[in-house]
């Protein structure tokens, strides 16, 4: 099975602190990598390196076996991923249609919009994705008067949107309900269903053992392990967790 | 990503529009009401001068000197930037197209030089404040003192006179009057407006304003390229001063170095009074539009009425604090 992407030691420091040093960290395809860590173990230095937000000081990125230099987000999007920020990325004086095309509005070839398909496409995409009913969608709605859930939800519907290869979820389970949190670990399955890949970070270990093929530990800047999670059991993982939090080392 | 499971009857569907509406509006509407509260009142107030025509024209006449400037100034406040310089760049420019008819004796090519003078005074404010990193407040006080001082050196506080543009293709155009009356500044000022509204509006560019103003780290992770949005948005006031300055300087037959002094609090309250939040993110072109001519309007209309001259700057701060308020609750509500 080959890479979607790979990644050799990366090492990013801001300022006086190092946050990642020589993290080698790879993604197949059709398989969802959970990545665990503390908070400052990196996770988000991590994952911003991969959309391209911040440059590493040193080390290469691969996507598909090509070595790409220079990553930005207009190429990381270009290459097919898709993130759903722990800070959602979404404008919220702005109506849902130009959250949904943030960044990335469709246009004609002199940069003019074409408000029509994007107030289409929104509404086709949150009845077909998000299972609203057709006239609770309204693409003019301010995004300010939406709950934390239906936030998340155009955060995510976004990503869907642009047929990403690679779904990289930052923390998408904060400030969601039980039922909330329910759908979106469906989501994660579903990509899996779809043959995508999926970087799944969380907090809550038990949330990211449930779907996920691999587990990733990141401490203070450093991979301290990987597991399939065929191969350890759940009680094991976080007994493990816990030793590295205290030790710095896994065993 | 819980549906929203509701069927809401014929009735209860039309008030949500209208409703809707009102919302997206509210801003829009909450000025026009009261650039027609203020007509109303200026008309029921002094019915010889606001039921003719002359006050129109003398309006037409003299809000579009900084009325352009006030349309691309609302959507750099919009990208949560502000601009104070351009009273300065509006003598540059004049001082560019000075210089250049100088040296080729071409009104035309003056007028270009003008304009790109204007355009690159603006996007070196941009450099500035974008590059550096200064607060564009504070960067803006010192290129306005800054551009006005290269005026003075350069002119050593002397004017020119342009009566040597009568008759001209370029004054007749720009300032002329169409049918011997219509003041042309007028249509430039509308023609602007529109391309302002539908660059604001209607293009990337704009999208990526509103954005920047409304969550500038949103913007930057989902690839929008900031910096150059916002250096551009400055480049586009300065333009528009130099252009702005050549209005004022044509149709008064003189260009005067102190030129752009005293338009800085009408345009900025054009802006604020037209329902442009201070703190980015929402604003709109009609707003600025009705904006200019409520603080073109209230000087001339003071003195119509029967006040004193001495009333201006009470009914001035009166009507700008008022409506900030009425946005200010307006905007609660709405959200």
């Amino acid at each position: 099975m080959g890479n979607i992407l790979e990644m050799r030691g990366i090492c990013k420091s801001f300022g006086e602190v190092q946050s990642l040093t020589d993290v080698d960290f790879r993604v197949g395809e059709n398989e969802i990598v959970g990545l665990l860590g503390d908070n400052g173990a990196g996770k988000s230095t991590l994952i911003k390196i991969i959309t391209g937000f911040y440059r590493p000081d040193g080390g290469e990125i691969y996507f598909h076996g090509q070595q790409v230099e220079n990553l930005t987000v207009p190429k990381a999007r270009a290459l097919g991923v898709e993130t759903v920020y722990q800070e959602r990325a979404l404008a919220d004086l702005q109506t849902l249609w130009r959250n949904i095309f943030l960044g990335r509005e469709l246009s004609n070839r002199l940069g003019f919009l074409d408000i029509g398909t994007m107030r289409r496409e929104t509404h086709r995409l949150m009845v077909e994705a998000m299972e609203y009913t057709s006239s609770a969608v309204n693409p003019d709605a301010v995004i300010k008067t939406f709950s934390g859930g239906e936030k998340q939800g155009v955060a995510i519907t976004r990503a869907l949107y642009f047929h990403a290869e690679l779904v990289i979820l930052d923390e998408p389970t904060m400030g969601l309900s039980l039922q909330e949190t329910r759908k979106l670990i469906d989501f994660v399955r579903s990509i899996k269903s779809a043959g995508k890949s999926a970087i799944f970070i969380d907090h809550n270990v038990f949330h990211v053992y449930s779907v996920a093929d691999r587990v990733v530990v990141l401490d203070r800047g450093r991979v301290a392990g990987e597991f399939l999670t065929k191969d350890i059991t759940l009680d094991d993982l976080m007994e493990k967790m816990y030793r590295v939090a205290q030790t710095g080392s896994l065993d | 990503m819980t549906a929203r499971v509701e069927t809401p009857s014929q009735g209860r569907l039309w008030t949500a529009r209208v409703t809707q509406h009102i919302r997206k509006n509210g801003l829009q509407l909450g000025i026009i009401g009261v650039l027609f509260g203020l007509w109303l009142l200026f008309i029921v107030g002094a019915p010889d001068t606001f039921l003719k025509a002359d006050i129109y024209r003398a309006l037409m006449t003299s809000v579009p000197y900084w009325g352009v400037i006030a349309l691309p100034l609302t959507m750099v406040i919009i990208a949560g930037d502000i601009d104070l310089s351009f009273i300065s760049i509006m003598a540059v420019g004049m001082v560019a197209f000075w210089e250049v008819y100088d040296i080729t004796g071409s009104l035309g090519v003056a007028f270009a030089g003008c304009l790109t003078v204007g355009f690159l005074v603006g996007l070196l404010n941009g450099v500035i404040i974008v590059g550096l990193g200064i607060p564009s407040l504070i960067a803006t006080i010192g290129t306005q003192f800054f551009w006005r001082g290269v005026v003075e050196v350069i002119r050593g506080g002397q004017g020119e006179s342009l009566v040597l543009t009568k008759g001209t293709i370029l004054r007749d155009s720009l300032v002329g009057k169409i049918n011997g009356y219509f003041p042309a500044q007028a249509i430039w000022m509308v023609l602007i407006g529109i391309a302002v509204w539908m660059l604001l509006n209607r293009h990337k560019f704009g999208a990526h304003v509103y954005l920047i103003g409304d969550n500038e780290n949103s913007a930057r992770l989902m690839g929008v390229n900031v910096g150059r949005t916002r250096m551009l948005l400055f480049a586009l006031v300065g333009l528009a001063a130099a252009f702005g300055g050549v209005l004022q300087s044509l149709d008064v037959w003189y260009f005067w170095p102190n030129l752009g002094e005293g338009y800085l609090m009408n345009t900025l309250a054009a802006v604020f009074l037209g329902g442009t939040s201070v703190f980015g993110g929402t604003g709109t072109i009609l707003g600025t539009f009705a904006g200019c001519f409520i603080i073109g309007a209230i000087q001339p209309g003071i003195i119509a009425i029967g006040l004193t001259g001495y009333w201006t700057k009470l009914i001035y701060g009166l009507i700008i604090t008022v409506s900030v308020a009425m946005h200010t609750i307006l905007r609660k509500r709405i959200s």
